[in-house]
């Protein structure tokens, strides 16, 4: 009997319902202080009253110029920050779930480099924004497809684990690609805006494009939410996990297919952010264990209230705009060595 | 109603580890697989279960093809019990014993108050329902083998198939475990499990099956087939089978490796 080891139970477990309101307060207190502030600051009643005659219709009384602020200025930002922020949040637990592995995150397998290629060539052949978020969504969804297309034609001994070598080969032949995009992009006008793009950015995000991007994002996480429960096993050796019934191999695509689309979704939206889906469903399998039905709500409300937090700081801290991937970085990087540290203590 | 094989060809693609081995396992029997290393035990394991492809000749599940059961109706039927790992996420016991339950729902449902109660019930009948809901990273290594047996149990498989259940765990671990072995062959489960110890098939087995280089050397009855010639011959060097008596005045065999000349 090992009575002396640690509690008698993970304290996270039976706190789940608390953490997921703990995590949707912080998120509203964010929201609330992401409308506020500002190069035009808004009182917080105001921002209250202004999205209450907006979700009621009825009239709220403020000035013309407050309410636009409110609505049409910052509304999109914050719910295209909120909507990127679970996105890549849900498809990093994801992925952790699917390579067995806590630290890996949504570039694994090339995402993010073949977004940004898609994003590169778009620039550099002066496309309207539309047609280059199509082309990073294209680039990433083909980065994947080469990956596990390869991970395929290599054979099934240690599936996994050429997956993720297969990823990071792919993901430095994109950035191959990339580095060729910009030596050959106008230093001009598109090297900065490739640039930019690479560390991401909320500021130029307008509502049409948010609405399509949100179509994409909805029907990648609708699977893994209704997976939930199946998702668990994929945490476990393919052997286990195929003795217990499971079709891995189609359960595996599903997953990467839906975790792909929301990652290249947002990607395609903000550019390259990265730190959130790694460093988000840590921090939730943490606070609830691994259970997926309690850690991707958890991972969606933490993510959104963690990017939020990231873009108003990148707006407001200084007078130009940081790109929240720096700031991500920055943020990031001590989180994740401290959450590191807690796994190790456990 | 037995899981069998008849003529098996086993191995990798054109790595061929074993052919024309036949075996079977019975509800309510234990049957402990020995061999050396690398003599093809994991393989010919991993091919009963399904998880790779016979090279030659069939696996057959209650009579019929392994390869034609439909994945779910198989894992309600067959059940595999891994090493314990220490890798594994940070599921509670019950957690990972609810894993045992996913063939008997739905693709989209979550675990049902009955696969709560199946689960806690299979942990409770290996006395670790005291621990469901401690994490798998703050219970011992015997523990979490018992978690996985409990796994299987969920699973409701009458035939168990167990890789080297007490490798990685202390002798005191090793035989809580055997000790549950042999109440589960009291509940009708059929169970194969491979070993290192031939003293544990001694204790447990009512057959054993002896590997080496991919074909089985010899099977049958354990005091017939697990002597000393036969041990001897298994693992390349002298091993006495003998006979001592205990203090409560049984008697009991173990082996007994010769010291080298």
């Amino acid at each position: 009997m090992q009575r002396w080891r640690g509690a008698p139970m993970s304290l996270g477990r039976a706190r789940f319902p608390l953490w997921l309101a703990l995590s949707a307060v912080a998120l509203a207190v964010v929201a609330l202080w992401s409308f506020s502030v500002g190069r035009f600051p808004v009182a917080a009643s105001d921002v209250a009253r202004a999205l209450w005659s907006a979700a009621t219709g009825s009239e709220s009384g403020l000035a013309n110029h407050v309410e636009a602020v409110i609505l049409q200025v910052r509304a999109p930002r914050l719910l295209a920050a909120l909507a990127v922020g679970a996105s890549l949040a849900a498809a990093g637990a994801a992925y952790q779930n699917l390579f067995k592995n806590p630290l890996v995150s949504p570039d694994i397998l090339g995402v993010s480099a073949g977004c940004a290629l898609g994003a590169g060539v778009g620039i550099l052949l002066s496309l309207p924004l539309m047609a280059v978020q199509g082309l990073a969504f294209v680039g990433g969804i083909s980065a994947v497809a080469l990956v596990v297309l390869v991970g395929f034609c290599l054979g099934r001994r240690d599936a996994m684990l050429t997956l993720i070598l297969t990823g990071v080969v792919v993901g430095s032949l994109f950035g191959a690609g990339i580095a060729l995009v910009k030596t050959v992009a106008d230093p001009n006008n598109q090297l900065p805006a490739i640039t930019f793009w690479l560390l991401g950015s909320f500021a130029s995000v307008m509502p049409d494009d948010l609405a399509i991007a949100l179509i994409p994002m909805a029907v990648g996480l609708v699977p893994l939410a209704a997976l939930r429960g199946r998702i668990d096993l994929l945490a476990l050796s393919e052997d286990e996990a195929r003795s217990l019934g499971v079709d891995v191999v189609t359960l595996r695509l599903a997953v990467i297919g839906s975790a792909t689309l929301v990652t290249a979704s947002a990607v395609a939206l903000a550019g390259i952010i990265g730190w959130v889906g790694l460093v988000i469903p840590h921090a939730a399998r943490l606070l609830v264990g691994a259970r997926f039905a309690r850690v991707l709500p958890l991972s969606l409300v933490l993510g959104a209230a963690f990017m939020l937090a990231v873009d108003t700081l990148c707006r407001t801290v200084a007078a130009i705009e940081i790109p929240p991937g720096a700031v991500t970085a920055f943020v990031g990087t001590p989180l994740f060595i401290t959450l590191l540290a807690a796994t190790l203590r456990k | 109603m037995t899981l069998s094989a008849r003529g098996l060809g086993f191995g990798f693609g054109n790595r061929v580890v074993g052919t024309g081995l036949s075996c079977h396992l019975d509800a309510g029997e234990v049957v402990c697989l020995l061999g050396p290393n690398g003599s093809g035990k994991s393989t010919l394991m991993r091919t009963l279960l399904g998880l790779q492809a016979s090279l030659a000749g069939d696996v057959l599940l209650e009579g019929k093809p392994l390869r034609s059961w439909p994945i779910v109706e198989r894992a309600r039927r067959l059940a595999y019990v891994p090493q314990a790992a220490d890798s594994y996420f940070d599921f509670s016991l019950l957690e990972l014993v609810e894993m045992g339950r996913a063939a008997h729902r739905g693709l989209l449902s979550g675990p049902s108050a009955e696969d709560k109660r199946a689960a806690m019930a299979a942990l409770q009948s290996l006395g670790v329902g005291h621990l469901a809901h401690r994490s798998l990273h703050a219970v011992s290594g015997g523990e979490r083998q018992l978690g996985l047996i409990a796994r299987a149990l969920a699973t409701e498989a009458p035939y168990l198939v167990m890789d080297e259940p007490t490798a990685n765990l202390d002798y005191g671990n090793q035989a809580r475990v055997l000790d549950e072995i042999g109440r589960l062959k009291e509940r009708g489960i059929g169970i194969l499990l491979s070993t290192h110890h031939p003293e544990q098939a001694l204790r447990v087995a009512d057959r054993v099956l002896l590997l080496r280089d991919g074909s089985l050397i010899g099977q049958g009855d354990v005091g017939a087939t697990l002597t000393s010639e036969a041990l001897s011959s298994l693992y390349g060097r002298t091993i006495e089978v003998a006979t001592v008596r205990l203090a409560n005045g049984g008697e009991r065999l173990v082996c007994v490796p010769s010291a080298s000349a």
